[in-house]
């Protein structure tokens, strides 16, 4: 009977880790190593649309005997794929920081408000999270665009020449926006979650120390909330370097962004094996900044 | 509320809180929801609007709406993308549930570290890659594109964030209960369907709505996973927008928001009333 029980937990345990585990490792560890493979190819017209192809063991070694460090160097000399990846970092950076402005006095008010109100507050931060994200960047098309809303309040209101718009729909600023009304969800939680946890009676204390409000504030909060401030903000950077909907819809032909970029390649140019390439660089860019996520992430799991 | 929630987080201190800060703060959280809500009730409101040229108020109509209940190519979207969800949230809610229950009860294994890196990584992987690389995966596989491919990519991501709210369900429970059904003699598949289970379920139903939006929702991972056939929701959507703002489009959005709200309420309400009826049983 003990005997049965303890292979009954093996197996057990065997389903519950193996079945996830192996499902991960065919739709998502494999793939990458399917488009490193296909980043040192080139482009074929023939199904599938590129070479070499690689279907035996004899295959492999004249596969490698074939590899082609081509689309990189094709990536390093055009100084647009340069461009486009330093033009995402920045665009990333500057969104998360705005982000980070909007989003911790948001967070922070929510986790000071009277418990029976936070659930609800809490709820309205999640909600638009719930609503379909290319709705909500389409929403703004009407707003900023020339003889969109926001010039005709303007404009109603006095604050600018009917003739003469605010400009915004096509730029770069349209994009920040974008990014960070479809960001702000994934900035809030983290640091609400951190800031509610936040003891009260350090605050007491170090009013009782005579610290005014804000001394208190930075010297006390905000570097004990610095882990909610990393969660949010690898939440907000890695997915915003690689976006794709939000400068298509929103911005304009000179924003480029690397996740654009990398979608004409496959879709408009058909050039799979240069797709790879930008996707293998792109993950280079990002694989510290997920290692750093993941790791904060464990560590949040052993605190509690 | 400025002055409220000073006195509910501690008591009332000589020195306190500035009234600077409470101001300051409940001023921010004003204009943050202003900022979530505007552009969905705009976009709401101008749906409502009989006027093609979509920022000049025209008076209020249901035109729009009924042109969409007559649009076959959009009917047609929305039941492939219905399809999709229901297939590809359910595999990620039993997916990921095996998953986060790995995580949180099952201790060391061999590669664990691996697996919760594999667990947490789809959260921000950027959608263009995961696209590309399971379109990749599924030429060299020489498996069909089309409905079947978009649920497994749908599957892989969203049993992910199923993985992340049940592991942290358990992380709030301590394992007590079961390890006393295991001592009266339950056999470990047991204690989990009759136990774990349980107490879990309501985390699995959350990631279950959550997959099920998050699939309803994507856009970029399908357009690459696709096949000639398969057209969902989003990139009927997307291909309209390109072409600019339409009142048709605001129309779907609102169907979309309304569905998804009372979908999300109902849900709240749903466990605010079991979890008043753990509080005090009758």
């Amino acid at each position: 009977m003990a005997r049965n029980r303890g292979r009954d937990a093996q197996m057990t345990r065997w389903v519950m880790i193996g079945l996830p585990y192996v499902w991960l490792l065919i739709f998502f560890l494999a793939p990458f190593a399917i488009v490193l493979k296909l980043s040192f190819s080139e482009m074929r017209i023939a199904q599938p649309p590129y070479g070499p192809t690689w279907d035996s063991w004899e295959g492999i070694a004249a596969y490698f005997s074939a590899l082609n460090f081509e689309n990189y160097a094709f990536i390093f000399e055009d100084p647009l794929y340069v461009n486009a990846y330093l033009n995402s970092l920045q665009i990333a950076a500057i969104s998360t920081v705005l982000t980070l402005a909007i989003g911790y006095p948001m967070a922070y008010a929510i986790a000071r408000a009277p418990a029976q109100w936070r659930g609800l507050l809490l709820m309205l931060v999640i909600l638009p999270f719930w609503t379909s994200f290319l709705i909500r960047v389409y929403a703004w098309i009407g707003i900023l665009k020339p003889e969109g809303l926001l010039n005709l309040a303007l404009a109603s209101l006095g604050v600018i020449d009917p003739e003469e718009p605010l400009r915004i729909y096509n730029t770069v600023i349209a994009v920040y926006i974008g990014i960070v009304y479809s960001y702000l969800p994934f900035m809030v939680l983290p640091l609400y979650a951190n800031l509610s946890k936040l003891d009260p009676a350090l605050l007491e204390a170090s009013a009782d120390l005579g610290a005014r409000p804000l001394k208190a504030f930075w010297r006390v909060t905000l570097p004990l909330s610095l882990p909610g401030v990393a969660a949010g903000c690898f939440l907000v950077f890695i997915p915003a370097v690689g976006e794709f909907v939000i400068p298509t819809l929103l911005g304009g032909a000179d924003t480029v962004m690397i996740g654009r970029t990398m979608y004409n390649e496959f879709f408009s140019n058909r050039d799979w094996p240069l797709a790879s390439a930008v996707a293998v660089l792109l993950l280079l860019v990002l694989i510290a900044p997920i290692v750093l996520f993941q790791r904060a992430a464990a560590q949040r799991e052993v605190g509690g | 509320m400025s002055g409220g929630h000073n006195s509910a987080v501690a008591p009332r201190r000589r020195s306190g809180r500035g009234p600077g800060m409470g101001w300051f703060l409940s001023l921010s959280l004003a204009l943050g929801f202003a900022f979530l809500y505007l552009p969905i009730l705009l976009l709401i409101v101008f749906s409502f609007n009989d006027s093609k040229l979509v920022t000049v108020w025209g008076g209020w109509t249901l035109r729009w709406y009924g042109e969409l209940l007559g649009n076959e190519a959009m009917l047609n979207a929305a039941w492939v993308t219905l399809k999709v969800a229901l297939f590809s949230s359910t595999i990620a809610a039993v997916l990921g549930t095996m998953a986060g229950y790995a995580l949180a009860r099952l201790g060391r294994f061999r590669g664990r570290t691996l697996f919760s890196g594999m667990v947490t990584a789809p959260l921000v992987m950027p959608e263009v890659i995961t696209g590309l690389s399971l379109l990749l995966s599924f030429v060299a596989i020489s498996l069909d594109r089309g409905v079947v491919t978009i649920v497994l990519a749908h599957a892989t991501f969203s049993m992910c964030y199923v993985a992340v709210v049940v592991q942290s369900r358990l992380a709030g429970f301590d394992d007590s209960v079961e390890e006393a059904a295991m001592d009266l003699g339950a056999r470990p598949a047991t204690v989990f369907f009759r136990v774990t289970l349980p107490l879990i379920l309501p985390a699995v139903a959350a990631g279950w709505l959550l997959s099920f939006t998050l699939s309803m929702d994507d856009l970029v991972i399908a357009q690459f996973v696709t096949g000639p056939g398969a057209t969902t929701l989003p990139m009927k959507v997307f291909s309209s927008v390109r072409l600019g703002v339409t009142p048709e489009i605001n129309a779907l959005s609102t169907i979309l928001i309304g569905v998804v709200a009372t979908g999300v309420l109902t849900a709240t309400v749903i466990e605010r009333r079991s979890l008043a009826r753990r509080a005090n049983p009758a």
